[in-house]
């Protein structure tokens, strides 16, 4: 018997500003937010607001659509929380993907963490316009990211595992840049 | 670049979305004829002012809808659900 | 010290203290912290600094700004940090500065390319046209590499530019361009509600510590916006492109004006900003006059010589003559006479003169002779005189010349408002006819213009000329400048109009008025003026050219950003990457991945490699990295009706734990993409496309599904990334696997070919697929892509005692085209439809509708003489085809040929022992056997049309 395979996620490195997360549990969950509702009350872990999440203990729900959330959690209990989701939704046609593997998470915080993202995010970083619990998908400069804020100065961008290197490397040359790293000054 | 109004997440820069052409051409039934087929298929107008186009929230909430855009100022005058009017 | 034509005082951005060093073409010179090249060359005299375009006249530093044409230069750090074309008023002076003139040869002073001017009169507007027509296969030959030699301004850098260019993307309520006081002042009012304000300027920032002048309450507000939080001050920013719904591109120079680049700071930041309110404060532009020999180095515009005298401390010459017909004129003159200058001739074109500015010279004890027209200059290299001459009652100019000896003209033609930006973003123009200016009128974006852009000159600067000056009949003297940039004149002008040309936008063509860096700014409504004086008609009616982005040259670095090197496209690699590269892959780009291309062992070169795996999978086993596929989880209880609308095959008729390869055509009736596709419970699917096609079949998926068919039930969710996928393939394959794989029974009965089963490998949940795109017994394990190295490692350990190979994407189409399996962007183009790549047996003809069905019954489509895919042998084994190739149905090499195909794989079979091919041929079908002709590179082959398939053709392998 081979040995038991372990779980190698992309290692990008880190920087002073961003650092990448551990391996979680994901699930892309489709379901009409209108319909889910009526079936599962509030029971269900689920964002219903456009562009917030929503976190329930271990678990953060990302709505990205209105049929469209990312659902976030520690991946020892990733199974057990995909199964109640499913029976919640029971009679309600709906999908739970497994995508623990189809994306990591780089953590961005500290002073600079939104010049940081604008560098290649088009958004508005202004908290009038992205307060804390704003997330949505997006882009950074040439890839897709979903870009959750969960502090004023603290995002979460998901990406996809190949892309991962591309948006470590372009947050540590832009790091470059900032104060204290030998540039001139922020932006 | 264009700010776009999702009808679902807001007004966004059109780096998150991709153009999907002329809005409303509805797909003909297996059985309607060579012509309507070829109409669905290659049949577009080339509008001077407000023309209903179809964009697609791609890096958003990656649905379909629709916005009346003018052509000659790039002015956006309204966005609306795909199926809307 | 810093130059013998300083002011013995003054100079509010120098700083005298500190002297600093550079060079102009080799020779070095000294100014001060503070100058620009343009005044620390003026302050040591130096006025020629360049040739110009066409005629390679000399040509001095006409302006203080960006709209100078003149004095372009090439900066020079080093072999890579050389940029040619940067504009002298702009470059600052630090210490070391090497700056080059341009256009020149073989030296500024004496230049070859001078005999244009002389030749001029054969070198009219248009004459490329004229000239270059005949013999006409001159033109390649012997016109056009000489034409592009002599073309261009400046030379490209020999090395790589080794700096770095950052990007932001910013938001904010008010952008204010400009920071004149019109520009100031709005940026304080915004700030003080408390929203966002950015501000940009492109000159440096003025230094705090300047003598308290008139722009002492402009410095207040300066420091008041640079503490407050709300606010961002860019100086050195250029705004220069004005993009839909409010999305201004600025370009930040970092560190130019530094002796040193900095480490870790970019040379420049590209902002992109997104206002709610563009206010525009970008000032207007001194119009220069057009008359003979007006380019002339030493003739300047007269606010050119106060900012030089205020700013920089810098005279202009000794002796001064000025020739105006604009107030603002007599503040010149009377600033240089206090500063010591000779003022020789004060000359206005206007018959009266009443102003207060006038008047204040007047007190000054200045004469000025009003009414008063020139009839060009004296000079070779540097003016000597003004011909002044008096307009008579009736316009005419006919009395005695008077020539005034001086050593530098300054002129004034009144001032053009920079509606640049403004009509960059759609704003609609109008003539102000008491200005004689273009001013904004209506605007097409949420956008304010303040200050002198907007028309509003102050009251002290009445007065304007447009177009040529009045001069005496007969011949003219001198060539009468409308674009110093592009060697543009006044006669240049009436020829176009001689010739018929009468848009405006034709004129500036034939002409190429107004392009280039100008872009109108200095020359854009003399040459109006002009076109419309000989059109005969109003300047309004014969409007404007447009104006362009960029407002001035923007470098490709930073344009381009931080995509260079690495950062310039994602790099997409699979979690084998890393076992592939430490073994010595050789890696092709397939869309943005990285894939194995062939796995060569010491020695071997790609064709020794590739036909080494190709055998070792059909004898032994092989495994391949095939995570790049794409993958969509279609789920549902409608997923099977979707499926039957997108793919055209029947979906009703798969059993659960089945694979089927599936097609998906457009709707116009072509192969759009291609997969095997596992039905994994009764309303889910497992569908893989190609690696390319993943994102574009998805969202094909997606518009179907949301748009055509909302009432459907289903889900779609990209998997491409989630899974590892290792392709184990040949007779091997299931020995090699069986020890890694739990849960799943491999016999032959319960995971037949094309079927799929859930499980674990290696202790990890997987998916096994028991498909074969090699012919051969073959699986794909589908792990969670995390754990794919690592199960990658335990099949290759696995593997060692069955003698497997890793292969590559070579031997992959070497395999799967001796089985005759088309690859779709390759052996089809989007105009293939199913039935002409052989692919008719895959189509439910029975399902009512699915993707391409309706076009499947056009004539076109269902023509017997379409190209079909068929195989080709050529009559030599040993030669390989080259893909591309055209077929033909004679054997004859003497064009026209007609040809009936084109070859669309071609490889050498090792397993076979000769080449193979597949080709798409005109009713390939009906052709077995024949001979066909494929011209070559040396000659032709003669080939045979042969079935696609080519090896193992019963099938019998799959089972191993």
């Amino acid at each position: 018997m081979a040995e038991i395979a372990l779980r190698r996620p992309p290692s990008p490195g880190a920087g002073s500003y961003w650092r990448p997360l551990p391996p979680c549990a994901r699930y892309a969950l489709r379901v009409n937010l209108v319909d889910a509702a009526a079936a599962a009350g509030s029971a269900l872990p689920v964002a219903t607001a456009a562009c917030r999440a929503s976190v329930q203990g271990d678990w953060a729900a990302l709505w990205l659509g209105p049929d469209e959330q990312l659902l976030i959690g520690p991946e020892p209990a990733g199974a057990a929380f995909a199964d109640a989701v499913a029976s919640a939704l029971q009679g309600v046609s709906h999908s739970v993907v497994d995508v623990s593997h189809r994306q990591g998470a780089i953590e961005i915080t500290g002073p600079h963490a939104a010049a940081l993202v604008n560098a290649g995010c088009p958004l508005d970083l202004d908290l009038a316009a992205t307060p804390a619990g704003f997330c949505s998908r997006t882009v950074f400069a040439k890839a897709e990211i979903v870009l959750w804020r969960r502090g004023n100065e603290h995002f979460h961008l998901e990406i996809w595992r190949s892309f991962m290197p591309y948006l470590a490397a372009f947050l540590s040359e832009v790091e470059r840049e900032l104060p204290g790293q030998g540039g001139s000054r922020g932006a | 670049m264009l700010l776009i109004p999702c009808p679902y997440c807001g007004v966004r820069p059109e780096l998150e979305f991709s153009y999907g052409g002329q809005a409303h051409i509805a797909r003909p039934q297996t059985s309607a004829s060579a012509e309507e087929w070829a109409a669905f298929q290659y049949e577009r107008v080339n509008t001077r002012g407000p023309h209903a186009e179809r964009w697609r929230h791609t890096h958003g909430c990656g649905r379909f809808f629709n916005v009346v855009r003018d052509t000659t100022t790039d002015q956006i005058l309204r966005s609306y659900r795909s199926g809307e009017r | 010290m810093s130059g013998p034509w300083r002011s013995a005082s003054g100079g509010s951005s120098i700083d005298r203290s500190r002297p600093v060093r550079f060079e102009f073409d080799g020779r070095p010179y000294q100014g001060f912290a503070g100058d620009t090249l343009a005044s620390a060359l003026l302050a040591n005299g130096v006025h020629l600094v360049g040739r110009s375009f066409k005629y390679h006249r000399p040509r001095g530093i006409m302006a203080a700004g960006p709209e100078d044409p003149n004095a372009l230069v090439t900066v020079r750090r080093d072999a890579a940090r050389y940029t040619p074309n940067l504009n002298a008023a702009q470059v600052e002076l630090y210490e070391g500065l090497m700056a080059e003139s341009q256009n020149r040869w073989p030296s500024l002073h004496f230049d070859v390319g001078r005999i244009n001017d002389y030749l001029s009169r054969f070198l009219p507007s248009g004459f490329y046209y004229k000239t270059f027509m005949w013999p006409r296969k001159a033109w390649h030959g012997f016109y056009e590499p000489r034409i592009r030699a002599a073309a261009g301004l400046g030379r490209a850098p020999s090395e790589p530019d080794p700096d770095t260019y950052g990007q932001r993307f910013a938001h904010c309520e008010v952008l204010v361009i400009g920071a004149g006081p019109a520009g100031l002042t709005e940026a304080l009012a915004a700030a003080r509600t408390g929203v966002r304000v950015i501000v940009c300027d492109e000159q440096a920032p003025p230094p705090r510590t300047s003598p308290a002048d008139s722009a002492g309450e402009w410095h207040d507000i300066r420091a008041q916006l640079a503490v407050m939080p709300n606010v961002t001050v860019l100086a050195r920013t250029t705004a220069f492109g004005y993009m839909p719904h409010n999305m201004v591109a600025l370009t930040e120079r970092l560190t130019d004006h530094l002796s040193a680049p900095l480490k870790h700071v970019p040379r420049e930041r590209l902002w992109q900003v997104r206002a709610r309110e563009v206010v525009l404060a970008t000032g207007a532009i001194e119009r220069p006059l057009v008359f003979p020999g007006n380019d002339l180095p030493g003739v300047m515009l007269a606010g050119a010589a106060r900012t030089y005298l205020g700013r920089y401390g810098v005279l202009p010459g000794a002796r001064v003559a000025i020739l105006t017909a604009n107030d603002e004129a007599y503040r010149a003159a009377v600033e240089l006479r206090a500063a010591g200058v000779e003022v020789v001739a004060l000359a206005d074109l206007r018959p009266q003169v009443m102003g207060r500015l006038p008047e204040a010279a007047r007190q000054a004890g200045m004469t000025i002779r009003t009414g008063t027209t020139t009839v060009g200059t004296r000079g070779d290299q540097h003016v000597t005189a003004l011909g002044l001459c008096a307009i008579g009652a009736d316009g005419t100019v006919s009395g005695a010349v008077d020539w005034i000896g001086c050593d530098t003209v300054l002129m004034s033609g009144g001032f053009t408002p920079s509606v640049h930006l403004f009509s960059q973003s759609r704003g609609k123009l109008t003539w102000d006819a008491s200005l004689q200016v273009f001013v904004p009128g209506a605007a097409a974006e949420n956008c304010r213009c303040v200050g002198a852009c907007a028309g509003e000159m102050g009251a002290d600067s009445g007065g304007s000329w447009l177009g040529a000056l009045p001069r005496p009949e007969g011949p003219a003297t001198g060539k009468s400048f409308v674009d110093w940039q592009n060697d543009v004149t006044a006669a240049d002008l009436d020829l176009a109009v001689r010739e018929g040309f009468r848009s405006i936008e034709h004129i500036k063509r034939y002409t190429t008025t107004g392009m280039a860096t100008d872009q109108g700014k200095t020359s854009n409504l003399n040459a109006l003026a002009i076109a419309a004086q000989r059109l005969r008609r109003a300047i309004p009616e014969v409007g404007l050219t447009t104006f362009r982005m960029p407002y001035l040259p923007v470098g490709f670095g930073g344009l381009a950003g931080y995509a260079r090197g690495e950062l310039f496209a994602p790099v997409r690699k699979t979690p084998m990457y890393d076992w592939a590269a430490e073994r010595g892959a050789v890696f092709e780009p397939v869309s943005l991945w990285q894939r194995a291309r062939y796995f060569p062992q010491p020695g071997e070169d790609m064709h020794q490699a590739v036909a080494r795996e190709c055998c070792n999978v059909r004898r032994a086993c092989g495994m391949f990295d095939a995570s790049t596929l794409g993958k969509i989880e279609v789920v549902g209880p409608d997923a099977v009706e979707f499926m039957n609308r997108m793919y055209v095959n029947n979906w009703s008729t798969l059993a659960v734990g089945r694979c089927r390869y599936g097609i998906l055509l457009r709707d116009d009736g072509f192969v759009y993409d291609d997969g095997v596709v596992a039905r994994t419970a009764a309303d889910r699917f497992h569908v893989t496309t190609t690696t390319g096609g993943a994102p574009r079949v998805l969202a094909m998926m997606e518009d179907y599904l949301q748009t055509e068919w909302p009432d459907l039930k289903v889900w779609l969710t990209s998997t491409t990334e989630q899974w590892a996928v290792i392709a184990v393939q040949g007779p091997k394959a299931r020995a090699v696997i069986e020890l890694l794989v739990e849960d799943v029974d491999l016999a032959n009965a319960a995971l037949p070919h094309m079927s799929v089963a859930r499980g674990r490998v290696c202790g990890v949940p997987a998916l096994v697929f028991r498909v074969s795109f090699t012919g051969e017994l073959g699986y794909e394990i589908n792990v969670p892509a995390d754990y794919g190295a690592d199960v990658w490692r335990a099949v290759w350990q696995a593997g060692q005692a069955h003698g497997i190979c890793a292969y590559g994407t070579e031997a992959m189409h070497v395999l799967r085209a001796e089985k005759g399996y088309v690859i779709v962007g390759q052996d089809t183009d989007g105009t293939v439809t199913a039935d002409d790549a052989g692919l008719s047996w895959a189509v439910g003809k029975s399902k009512p509708d699915f993707l391409g069905l309706a076009s499947l019954r056009r004539a076109a489509l269902v023509d017997p003489n379409r190209k079909q895919l068929v195989g080709l042998l050529t009559s030599d084994p040993n030669v390989v085809l080259e893909e591309g190739s055209q077929i033909t149905a004679t054997a004859s090499l003497r064009p026209p040929m007609k040809v009936i195909g084109h070859v669309t794989s071609s490889y050498y079979s090792a397993v076979l022992g000769r080449s193979i091919a597949l080709a798409l041929v005109s009713a390939g079908r009906s052709r077995m056997g024949q001979t066909l002709y494929v011209p070559t590179r040396t000659g032709e082959s003669s080939v045979t049309v042969t079935n696609p398939v080519s090896y193992d053709p019963k099938g019998e392998r799959l089972n191993g």
